[in-house]
């Protein structure tokens, strides 16, 4: 079953075009990669697919299992089963994490998000505020929190490495890999989009396929995570096998 | 105890403080908009009753929106006034000899000491709404905190308006003797079917050294109706006062600006005020503190959320001539319409006492969209994510309070967040 197809997809932030003719397709259980210069707009990629106001789909379809998400609301699209962790999320003051963890669970979940938490070594930041002073580490393992709980059927991650110690990113890695395990509500099994800089993350998952953003489109695919070692070797402008699928 | 319909005024004033009263009779106030006195009618009076359980549901519903419990499970004393009449006061057995709650009428009888503390924290002739107060009371209570006494449970007093387009003129007067600690909930309510009308409420209270009150009020009024509460609070040395005040309703304008001295060495001070301004609402509250006493200190915070036409504008004047006073001003406004508006006012002032210490913040704008579609993201609709987000806005934690009566009034901010949208 296809997950997430994008057909031709052209995306503009703030009424500013900055992607072009983008093609993807996720198939479900597949684990996707996607790495990119800074600035390259992999974030914003993933905010369009979620329908975040600032970033707009001007032309081409966004289908998630078939479905057109031309004029879905966020919420709608994330009843759907879709899933987004921020790299930077917002803070939310007045409201506890573990008020928006059980909302993300459902009110009868309360023992879930406990256990959940303290998976994450979570437990004391159920009391404080979304986001409020979290160190690196700490929003990272929050927003994973969230996704779990929420059981999606599509995981959009973006930088899941970034800004997180050494010990984090076991725990981080393990989680990631354990909502692509997990069966999303419906007994669908999930697919996921993760954004990665430095590929560290790649240490604890292994994925379908990867894809490269360049210069405002898509430009490299292959399978597995092995154009990491190309990227690392030559960087995004001269990788050999981003300059021949270029050409 | 007696209880006494009350039906007219408390005459036993002075003759200067009528004096004063009646050459004020024409003066607008500072603030807020002026309104013509003579528009409002008399209501008839009521009888008492023998349990609050025994009023129409209507009046318990609205009266527990209002923080008022007519079941009185978990309240020292009650006192409940309806329109000019007061209908029930009980202190329960536990709390006798702890305290004295009953007319102002009635003590001013009682007690002939009592002129000296009659109109010394406000005063008489401030403008045509305390003038109007001292000419033409129609009711309050007096409560009085013995010396050293803990009052376990809260005291709740009820002011009540169940007749359309009243003015109801009430002069309340509290003394927390040396020592004694209490809380207080203040619910001033209405009957679903008032639209229109005028409350007046004078509060003068007198804390002496080490004596705590803890003071929440509620105000849920209607959107013809004018509230002009006036209040002042002398606290002296090592004594505290805590004011919590809600205002979640709409209503047609409300305008305060409770003056407080703290006199005493190491006297403390702490606002803590929470509104949301809907229709065409005109707020205009603030805290005005008189920092004189050695080591005093004032807090004051404030949250506001403006929606529809409604016009907000929060106050705050602290004023210190103590060189070891500490002051702090928190006042943030939130606004969810683009007809709404918010002034955020502070003010701050050290006279003669250079190494005083006061600050404050001030922020008005509208909900950060991001934090929305954050929450959108998370499976909330844009009416649910803004309801949380203006829920967790106005949370403020409040000092002094069981947590019977926090539970209480975070589902009426629950309820109100929802409304608000």
């Amino acid at each position: 079953m296809v997950m997430l197809e994008l057909d031709r997809v052209n995306i503009a932030v703030d009424g500013r075009p900055i992607l072009h003719d983008l093609n993807l397709r996720i198939e479900s259980g597949e684990t996707h990669v996607l790495f990119g210069p800074n600035g390259s707009g992999k974030t914003s990629l993933l905010m369009a697919i979620m329908g975040l106001s600032r970033y707009q789909v001007t032309s081409g379809t966004i289908r998630f299992q078939g479905q057109d998400l031309a004029g879905l609301s966020i919420d709608e699209r994330a009843r759907l089963g879709m899933g987004l962790v921020y790299q930077r999320p917002p803070t939310l003051r007045g409201l506890r994490l573990g008020e928006l963890a059980e909302l993300c669970a459902g009110k009868s979940h309360s023992a879930t998000v406990n256990n959940q938490a303290e998976q994450l070594h979570l437990g004391p930041l159920l009391q404080r505020n979304v986001n409020e002073g979290f160190s690196g580490g700490e929003l990272k393992k929050s927003e994973l929190l969230q996704l779990m709980l929420r059981r999606p059927k599509l995981a959009l991650i973006d930088e899941p490495d970034a800004g997180v110690d050494l010990d984090s990113l076991v725990l981080v890695g393990e989680t990631i890999r354990k909502v692509l395990e997990q069966p999303a509500a419906d007994g669908v099994a999930p697919a996921g989009l993760i954004i990665t800089h430095t590929g560290h993350i790649l240490h604890y998952l292994c994925p379908t396929a990867s894809h490269v953003l360049y210069g405002g489109t898509l430009v490299a695919h292959a399978a597995g995570a092995k154009i990491l070692a190309d990227i690392e070797t030559y960087g995004y402008g001269k990788c050999p096998l981003c300059r021949s699928q270029i050409q | 105890m007696p209880i006494m319909p009350i039906t007219d005024s408390v005459t036993d004033a002075p003759r200067s403080l009528r004096d004063r009263a009646m050459a004020a009779r024409q003066r607008p106030a500072s603030y807020g908009p002026d309104l013509d006195l003579t528009q409002f009618s008399k209501p008839e009076a009521r009888a008492p009753v023998g349990s609050l359980r025994s009023l129409h549901t209507q009046i318990r519903e609205a009266a527990l929106l209002a923080g008022i419990d007519t079941e009185e499970a978990d309240r020292a004393a009650s006192y409940f006034q309806i329109d000019y009449s007061v209908i029930y006061q009980r202190i329960q057995q536990t709390y006798q000899g702890q305290l004295e709650l009953m007319t102002t009428q009635e003590a001013l009888q009682r007690y002939d000491w009592l002129r000296d503390y009659w109109w010394k924290a406000v005063e008489v002739d401030a403008d045509k709404y305390t003038a109007a107060t001292e000419l033409d009371q129609t009711g309050g209570f007096f409560l009085r905190v013995f010396a050293g006494q803990r009052v376990a449970l809260p005291i709740q007093a009820c002011l009540f308006v169940q007749e359309n387009n009243i003015s109801q003129k009430v002069h309340n007067l509290i003394i927390m003797e040396e020592g004694a600690e209490a809380q207080l909930i203040t619910g001033c309510t209405l009957h679903p079917g008032v639209r229109e009308g005028l409350h007046i409420g004078v509060t003068e209270v007198f804390l002496k050294a080490g004596a705590t009150l803890a003071d929440t009020m509620v105000h849920n009024w209607a959107e013809g109706f004018h509230v002009r509460p006036r209040t002042g609070v002398i606290v002296d040395a090592g004594a505290t006062f805590v004011s919590n005040y809600f205002l979640l309703r709409p209503v047609r304008s409300v305008q305060a600006f409770p003056n407080v001295v703290l006199r005493g060495e190491k006297a403390r001070a702490q606002f803590h005020t929470i509104m949301v301004g809907m229709s065409d609402s005109v707020i205009d509250m603030g805290a005005r503190v008189e920092l004189l006493g050695r080591g005093s200190q004032a807090e004051s915070i404030s949250r506001a959320v403006a929606r529809d036409r409604s016009i907000m504008y929060l106050r705050g004047e602290f004023m210190s001539r103590d060189n070891d006073s500490r002051g702090h001003l928190d006042c943030r406004g939130m606004l969810l319409s683009d007809a709404a508006c918010i002034y955020a006012i502070p003010e701050l002032q050290a006279i003669g006492a250079p190494k005083s210490e006061l600050s404050h913040e001030a922020a008005v704008g509208p909900i950060a969209e991001d934090t929305v579609e954050y929450l959108m993201t998370r499976g909330l609709t844009r009416d649910d994510a803004v309801a949380t987000l203006v829920l967790g806005f106005l949370k403020v934690e409040l000092p002094g309070l069981p947590a019977v009566v926090t539970q209480q009034l975070e589902r009426v901010l629950a309820a109100t967040a929802g409304r608000s949208l």
